[in-house]
């Protein structure tokens, strides 16, 4: 009897904005949470920037300068900008072509949780993780290389890098449904690792050959390196509008190409 | 209330208005492969329905189906009356599929906290690790779990919502004995808060210990649907092989058989009763050699259901 009036009268519960707002906040809690306490993560997204700062940056390099600029300030920018790419793209596309080869996000599919949840998460993750990146190569550069920059300044190039987080976490989601679980991190690093030497972010720009220089106007870590370069004083020629340009243009087409990924799921079995 | 049900009751109309899942001439391809062909399956109210069959069978892609997890080829699929993908009926359901890897990172209080929160009236905390039995395992993280303990996690995450329709896919694989046992308690007890659920299984045992109702499935297709007694009943016949120079349509005709089957040199045949087969067998065909008349136990007749796919040792999926 009480099974029957349970299953005609159609309950149509509407979730209340503050318990969706409670499902993100969780969701990006435990998403953070997970990939701090994976060492692969923490140990190749945050110690690689970190590593060559101190090497190239305060160790080897310290007195000398780029284009005017110190090559401790010069160093921030663009291993930040190399530390976000790598945040960004193993904090999305590691996890999630993991969760969709493996058959975790089908329970996840399967409960009422908001599919764009669990996306959000990994973005904002990644976020925050890029955040750490800039402030703890803000703080070595401080207090072992000398850099020195007004508040104003250090606020745009810590805003300038971690919204240069989006792209590459588009990116990230992109080659996260067309990457299998085991393949994700090689195809990552096999993306991340020249497109990171071809920006200039491992060897300045300038420094690089002609025929690398011209590859670079189509990369966007090069976009993104240019950026940040422009807040401490030592930019490119090009205007910051066309760079955010390029990075937006970047970020829809590889928005695009996930969401072809996320359609293409629902309708096929994995594992 | 009841006046009004006893007369559903008889116009006939009352398996609908209480079917809570349903698959209707359901069509499912991955490619080539047809991984289930016409299947029409109703979960009532209130119920415990057994999805049983070989592993390839289909099981898990009709609980796929009801999730709503992908669209059927052909065919419809309906959840309390709607679409399996209405998010106000996810919160009314909750689902245990295999899993090859979850977040091994998060402890088990963790990932249950999470879940909780999609739900509108999740269970306590500590309600769903003491009926998926994880109370000392709280602070475990899931890379640190067995197999079984594994299974119990994903169970009190398919739990954790309080949710009206519950769908187990091969809910104790892994379990030892004890754990099997102690999940269809869990089960049980579900079952008489008045929660309906679908469990699929390849173990005959587990199907007639908790369900009230079995669907037999076999390459993709319903063979047989009843109780556990009349599934039985209707598996419980004998085993007669030989090597006969008979053909299969005259072996079809003697009284008694319902299946016939070629295997390698000899036939498989089901009969109800041995001896009246045997005996038209013997005199119809003298040079019959090979003869085995074999009988058993459930696991047995289940297999005699079932019997192609195992032997054509389809064990995909």
């Amino acid at each position: 009897m009480s099974t029957a009036t349970m299953v005609l009268s159609n309950i149509r519960s509407e979730r209340s904005p503050q318990h969706t707002a409670r499902i993100y906040v969780k969701e990006a809690k435990y998403e953070f949470l997970k990939n701090l306490r994976l060492r692969v993560y923490t140990a190749s997204v945050l110690s690689f920037p970190l590593m060559f700062y101190v090497l190239f940056g305060l160790v080897l390099n310290a007195k000398e300068a780029i284009g005017g600029l110190r090559v401790p300030t010069y160093l921030i920018a663009t291993y930040g900008t190399f530390g976000v790419m790598g945040a960004s793209l193993f904090g999305t596309a590691a996890g999630l072509a993991s969760d969709r080869g493996l058959g975790w996000l089908q329970v996840k599919r399967a409960s009422p949780m908001p599919p764009f949840a669990y996306f959000t998460a990994k973005v904002v993750t990644s976020m925050i993780f890029s955040t750490i990146i800039v402030l703890a190569l803000f703080a070595l550069g401080l207090i072992f290389g000398g850099v020195r920059m007004p508040v104003a300044e250090f606020a745009r190039l810590l805003g300038t890098l971690v919204a240069g987080s989006l792209p590459f976490s588009a990116m990230g989601l992109a080659i996260g449904y067309f990457a299998g679980p085991n393949s994700a991190p090689p195809t990552i690093n096999l993306i991340y690792l020249p497109m990171s030497f071809c920006s200039g972010l491992w060897v300045p720009f300038m420094f690089l050959p002609k025929v690398v220089r011209q590859i670079a106007l189509v990369l966007p870590p090069y976009h993104l390196s240019q950026l940040a370069l422009g807040v401490v004083g030592a930019g490119g020629h090009e205007s910051n509008a066309a760079h955010w340009e390029v990075l937006l243009a970047f970020t829809m087409i590889c928005l695009g190409v996930a969401r072809i990924g996320f359609q293409r799921d629902q309708g096929k079995l994995y594992g | 209330m009841i006046a009004a049900m006893e007369h559903r009751r008889s116009t006939d109309s009352v398996s609908t208005d209480f079917t809570v899942a349903s698959l209707e001439g359901v069509n499912k391809n991955y490619g080539e492969v047809r991984a289930l062909r016409g299947v029409n399956f109703q979960v009532r109210a209130g119920e415990v329905v057994a999805l049983l069959g070989p592993n390839g069978a289909g099981k898990t892609t009709a609980v796929k189906l009801l999730l709503g997890l992908m669209p059927p080829n052909a065919g419809r699929v309906r959840v309390f009356g709607g679409d399996p993908t209405n998010p106000a009926n996810r919160t009314r359901t909750g689902a245990m599929l295999q899993v090859g890897r979850v977040p091994e990172t998060l402890r088990v209080r963790e990932h249950i906290d999470l879940f909780s929160t999609y739900y509108q009236n999740p269970m306590p905390a500590e309600k769903i690790l003491a009926a998926a039995g994880l109370e000392k395992l709280r602070d475990r993280k899931f890379g640190e779990l067995s197999g079984g303990q594994w299974q119990r996690v994903l169970f009190a995450l398919a739990i954790c919502g309080d949710p009206d329709l519950l769908f187990l896919d091969e809910p104790t694989v892994g379990l030892d004995v004890e754990a099997r046992r102690l999940l269809w308690d869990e089960i049980r007890h579900l079952v008489g808060r008045g929660k309906t659920v679908l469990l699929t299984t390849h173990y005959l045992q587990e199907a007639d210990a908790l369900a009230d109702r079995i669907a037999v499935i076999n390459k993709g297709e319903i063979i047989a649907e009843g109780t556990p007694a009349e599934i039985k009943a209707r598996t419980s016949g004998k085993r007669i092989r030989c090597i006969t120079t008979l053909d299969l349509q005259r072996l079809r005709q003697i009284a008694g058989v319902t299946e016939v089957k070629e295997d390698r040199e000899a036939v498989d045949i089901h009969a109800r009763e041995a001896e009246s087969v045997v005996r038209e067998l013997l005199a119809c065909d003298a040079t019959l050699s090979g003869l085995e008349v074999t009988s058993g136990g459930l696991e047995d007749a289940f297999l005699a259901l079932t019997q192609d796919t195992v032997r054509n040792g389809d064990r995909s999926n």
